[in-house]
């Protein structure tokens, strides 16, 4: 399994081309990748200004290293868990220097979606600040998983831990997810004591 | 491999996605040097066109639009240029220090697509102080190439990046102004001017045959413009017509303005 190309289409081809054309291509590159690690960086790091420097420094190293590599190294890459590996590396620099406590972030619930009605929005701030309050692996390990939808074999690589790791902190994450949940939305009607029938 | 997760969870996590906030991926490519933004600043010969991205500024342009000036630059590097309000603090100070005389605080510069040799000339401008003039052939003789006279004058209308690379410093090897990209000769005049150099009094000289400057009491030439030269009173200054003439008097090229390669080719 480790050994299968998890690679779309689009990302092989989008390989090919930056191993021959760097500058022609880049920008697909860009166009291609920039929305999910927007979203990683949002969901796993604070408001929307870092997450977009972030973003952006992180293309900017990518395309550094590109423009170092052989073509042959290049046409190889895993474009997806390369850039993720990228992003949460500027991430872990940014926040060493910033020293940014992660129980403080404030997390943004995000642009409201035009039709979106209010509901929607408060739920989106909701799991936003319940993915908060997990600790930064966990946090991680969830945003790849089930926001951005990595494979493990992808997010091991990419974070650079074995894969049972990552399972757990996925596994470890969801269930704070579900207990904080239950825990903001209080208990549940009819269950309060005094309700109880004798 | 699927994960113990309820619906409800999965959905709401997946909602989480967010696009990326416009303008992210034009200023990535900005800071990459795959795009430019450009900004609208003052200067002695009006309003003018300045682009820049993460390498350097790419182009300074004067009198026209922003249409106009957006398809020349693309023309020219394949690039998009998009406007916005300002240049960025820091770089806008180098700009004025440098349109104010100041050579020694470094601009970068974005010279993709130019020449080796273009950049030799470009860079030799840079040497040329405020205030003072060399001639085409000058630069031609200081970068090696004393015979590529035509070719520094085609070399600096090509200059992308004028009054930051000076060369309206750079004047005709038979001493008259000359011609000037950043909207015509006016210019030129008026930006010499601006600087504390006299292009009428440099004009009536080289009209009068005179290319260089001596001083009988050192018996060093230098260019008209240059510094020392400037400094040399009425009473001890010698008008030669050639460095060769000049040396025949027993004078020595100045080290400041290296006058010797001016005259090498008229």
């Amino acid at each position: 399994m480790g050994m299968m190309d998890e690679r779309s289409p689009a990302d092989v081809q989008l390989a090919t081309r930056l191993a021959t054309d760097l500058d022609g291509s880049f920008e697909d590159l860009v166009l291609a990748h920039q929305d999910r690690l927007f979203t990683i960086a949002l969901r796993t790091g604070g408001d929307r200004h870092d997450a977009e420097e972030l973003v952006q420094d992180a293309f900017v190293r990518a395309y550094r290293a590109l423009g170092a590599w052989p073509p042959a190294r290049i046409r190889e890459l895993r474009l997806r868990g390369w850039l993720t590996t990228i992003l949460l590396n500027a991430g872990r620099n940014r926040a060493r220097v910033k020293r940014v406590p992660t129980a403080e972030l404030v997390f943004d619930p995000g642009a409201e979606p035009a039709a979106d009605p209010l509901a929607r929005r408060d739920e989106r701030e909701t799991w936003a600040r319940l993915l908060a309050g997990l600790s930064p692996a966990q946090r991680t390990a969830v945003v790849l998983r089930h926001v951005d939808g990595m494979s493990y074999a992808e997010i091991a690589a990419a974070v650079g831990r074995p894969e049972g790791t990552v399972k757990a902190h996925v596994h470890r994450g969801l269930a704070a997810l579900r207990t904080a949940l239950l825990a903001s939305e209080g208990p549940p009607e009819g269950l309060r004591a005094e309700e109880i029938p004798a | 491999m699927t994960d113990l997760i309820d619906p409800t969870t999965e959905a709401a996590l997946a909602g989480l996605r967010e696009p990326a906030p416009p303008g992210l991926a034009h200023r990535t490519l900005v800071a990459v040097g795959l795009a430019d933004d450009f900004a609208v600043i003052d200067s002695p010969v009006g309003p003018l066109r300045v682009a820049w991205n993460g390498r350097g500024v790419s182009e300074v342009a004067g009198a026209t639009d922003d249409a106009t000036f957006q398809a020349r630059f693309h023309a020219r590097t394949g690039r998009v240029a998009r406007r916005v309000d300002a240049l960025p603090a820091d770089l806008a100070r180098k700009i004025e220090r440098r349109l104010a005389g100041d050579r020694h605080n470094r601009i970068d510069l974005d010279l993709r697509g130019s020449t080796a040799f273009e950049q030799a000339v470009w860079m030799k401008a840079l040497e040329i102080p405020r205030g003072e003039v060399r001639p085409y052939g000058w630069i031609a003789a200081e970068i090696g190439r004393p015979k590529a006279v035509r070719a520094v004058g085609t070399a600096l209308g090509h200059n992308p990046v004028p009054l930051i690379v000076p060369c309206h410093r750079v004047v005709r090897s038979d001493g008259m102004i000359g011609q000037y990209s950043l909207g015509g000769p006016e210019n030129k005049r008026t930006i010499l001017t601006e600087e504390g150099a006299d292009p009428d009094e440099l004009e009536s000289l080289a009209r009068a045959g005179v290319r260089f400057f001596g001083s009988d009491t050192t018996h060093i030439y230098c260019m008209p413009t240059c510094r020392d030269a400037r400094r040399v009173t009425e009473r001890h200054l010698v008008h030669f017509p050639s460095s060769r003439a000049a040396a025949a008097a027993g004078y020595r090229p100045c080290l400041h303005c290296r006058p010797a390669g001016a005259s090498a080719v008229a």
